[in-house]
């Protein structure tokens, strides 16, 4: 090869990222970087560090620029173009609201837990890479709004999505996520948020979802996904390498290291079980089962990657098998949670149809139809009846993970899981022994949760029946939940319809 | 159990000429097709090389590009100039 008149891509990255930081002179470095040793968390030479994209800042902009570019000519020509006429089914938008009100509310925690986490990492290479996800992390968010302020046109359910993240009982489950690892030290919430959810899980909540979105006909959910998940992989990496330089920077650091891994893959899995559902019942067009989603994306990829750590000492999450048996029921217990509370939610639910329930009975055949298709049938009886099943009493939510107790024992789909543990004279409820491991972690830290269904019950959230606690969300009754079938939602898009014959069939003439 | 290295790109015009160059300089790599994106998986490793993408686009290709294009991937990441590689035991 002939003599480069430029810097290679190493050199280059090494003289733009190293040697930029300096030694406090007025201040103690240990006052500079305040959160830096309270963790345990032993590092003996920051320069260790790898940042494997070797991005620096002024590639950084090019390239986020450009994805920006093609992101909103997207997002335009879908809302000139009446984009939203072109879904698969109206059922559709449920996703759509589901993931906007729960997920990208996180997007933007996520940008102020990497500046905060960058800002008191004493490494100058971790501390540019969390500069740039935190970024990303904002970009992110604000894609996400501009896609919810085109649905908020046409569709219920979006309107209050920063007041509804704060207040509502679902939306508590991943807004509680991310609280809970912001408030950890900056070591814990890189490995917390950088390895067990970008690595280890976020594949089973974008690549599915969004490839779902495409063939469901949602462009504009696509195209903000795709430019995400673009920068998902520089996350992944930023994930990768941090687990492996905390354990080689100090073997000490193992044990702590190993309790973070085997607590946020079980936090980060009850909440992707939302996805679950999001995946076997709400997409209208369905690419693949949660199960098998899960197959390729935690047992394959997953299997890979905790092969690669064993030479550090780590292992694989403990109840990761617990996880895997749970793919043949997690998603039906949580449609079944949803439709019994849809007068609750600000999306809309429906019971599957019968083509719907034999997809479901050939993805799981070991489950369906012996636990949850004769319920379904049940249900659908007493909706012909004029009798549809409401839930009217309140859930006892798991205290770690605050989704309600409706989950199964392991190797039993007709008991419920029931697990409890007392702290200074309280009990609190567990769904799993995995969110009761967390809490026993750490009982001071989670006994301050703050968990929709008690604080309703404690007269904060409104009043006392469930119509005054649903205004303090500001949901709107009657258009916001409910079944889809009886929704504005439905009879707009029934309308659309009507136009959309009345103007093919007067073309044929 | 086989270590498998992963990536996915985006299915686009340009995301399709890059999965071509990967096809012809990893031999044995499978692919699932999804709705909007390309799953590509190989045991052990993968390389896209700049030189083979540049062929098929018809112009020079930076491999930092691949930035514009990629979903997802799993595996320890190589970058140079003139390549982007996965592999695992690094």
């Amino acid at each position: 090869m002939a003599a480069k008149k430029k810097l290679g891509l190493k050199q280059r990255y090494n003289l733009m990222t190293r040697g930029l930081d300096w030694e406090t002179s007025y201040q103690p470095m240990d006052k500079v970087f305040p959160e830096a040793t309270f963790e345990g968390i032993k590092i003996k030479d920051w320069d260790k560090w790898q940042d494997p994209f070797r991005l620096t800042m002024d590639s950084y902009w090019k390239f986020q620029a450009e994805k920006e570019r093609k992101l909103y000519a997207v997002l335009d020509s879908f809302a000139q173009n009446n984009g939203q006429l072109g879904l698969s089914d109206p059922r559709y938008v449920n996703t759509v609201k589901l993931f906007l009100t729960g997920v990208s509310p996180l997007e933007y925690q996520a940008h102020r837990g990497f500046a905060h986490a960058g800002r008191q990492m004493p490494g100058v290479g971790p501390r540019i890479a969390a500069q740039m996800q935190s970024l990303d992390e904002l970009r992110h968010a604000q894609t996400q709004i501009h896609t919810i302020s085109h649905y908020n046109k046409y569709f219920d359910g979006l309107h209050e999505f920063r007041h509804m993240h704060d207040r509502v009982w679902y939306l508590s489950v991943p807004k509680s996520f991310f609280d809970d690892a912001r408030t950890s030290g900056p070591f814990e919430y890189m490995i917390a948020i950088g390895f067990a959810f970008e690595y280890v899980l976020t594949n089973l909540l974008f690549v599915p979802f969004m490839s779902g979105a495409a063939y469901n006909g949602d462009l504009a959910t696509v195209t903000f996904g795709f430019s995400a998940q673009s920068d998902e992989s520089r996350h992944m990496t930023l994930g990768i390498e941090v687990i492996k330089f905390l354990l080689e920077q100090d073997p000490d650091n193992l044990p702590i290291v190993q309790k973070w891994v085997d607590k946020w893959f079980w936090r980060g899995y009850k909440v992707l079980t939302l996805v679950a559902m999001m995946m076997d019942y709400m997409l209208p067009k369905r690419i693949m089962s949660w199960k098998e989603a899960w197959e390729i994306y935690f047992t394959q990829a997953g299997g890979a990657l905790f092969e690669d750590l064993a030479r550090y000492g780590i292992r694989p999450p403990k109840y990761a098998d617990v996880a895997t048996a749970e793919c043949d029921h997690v998603a039906h217990q949580n449609w079944s949670i949803f439709y019994q509370y849809t007068h609750a939610a600000a999306f809309h639910t429906w019971l599957p149809n019968s083509e719907e329930m034999d997809w479901l009975s050939e993805k799981y055949p070991e489950s369906f139809d012996k636990h949850y298709r004769p319920r379904y049938e049940q249900w659908a009886r007493m909706e012909a009846d004029g009798n549809r099943f409401y839930n009217n009493a309140l859930p006892q939510l798991c205290t770690t993970c605050q989704i309600p107790m409706g989950y199964t024992e392991p190797g039993d789909p007709t008991t419920i899981a029931f697990r409890t543990s007392e702290h200074k004279g309280d009990i609190y409820h567990f769904c799993s022994d995995g969110c009761k491991d967390i809490f026993d972690g750490e009982p001071e830290k989670y006994s301050q949760s703050w968990l929709p269904v008690h604080q309703i019950f404690q007269g904060n959230c409104g009043g006392a029946d469930v119509e005054d606690v649903l205004k303090w969300y500001n949901m709107n009754l009657g258009a916001d939940n409910l079944d889809q079938n009886v929704s504005p939602d439905q009879e707009l898009w029934d309308e659309w319809q009507r136009q959309r014959a009345a103007v093919s069939s007067v073309a044929a003439e | 159990m086989t270590q498998l290295v992963s990536l996915t790109l985006q299915d686009t015009g340009e995301g399709r000429q890059i999965v071509e160059a990967i096809k012809q300089d990893n031999p044995g790599v499978d692919s699932l097709e999804m709705p909007g994106a390309i799953k590509l998986d190989r045991p052990d490793s993968l390389i896209v090389k700049r030189e083979t993408v540049s062929e098929k686009l018809g112009r020079d290709w930076d491999p930092q590009e691949i930035h514009l294009t990629m979903v997802s991937m799993a595996g320890n990441l190589d970058e140079d100039d003139d390549y982007f590689a996965l592999s695992w035991n690094r």
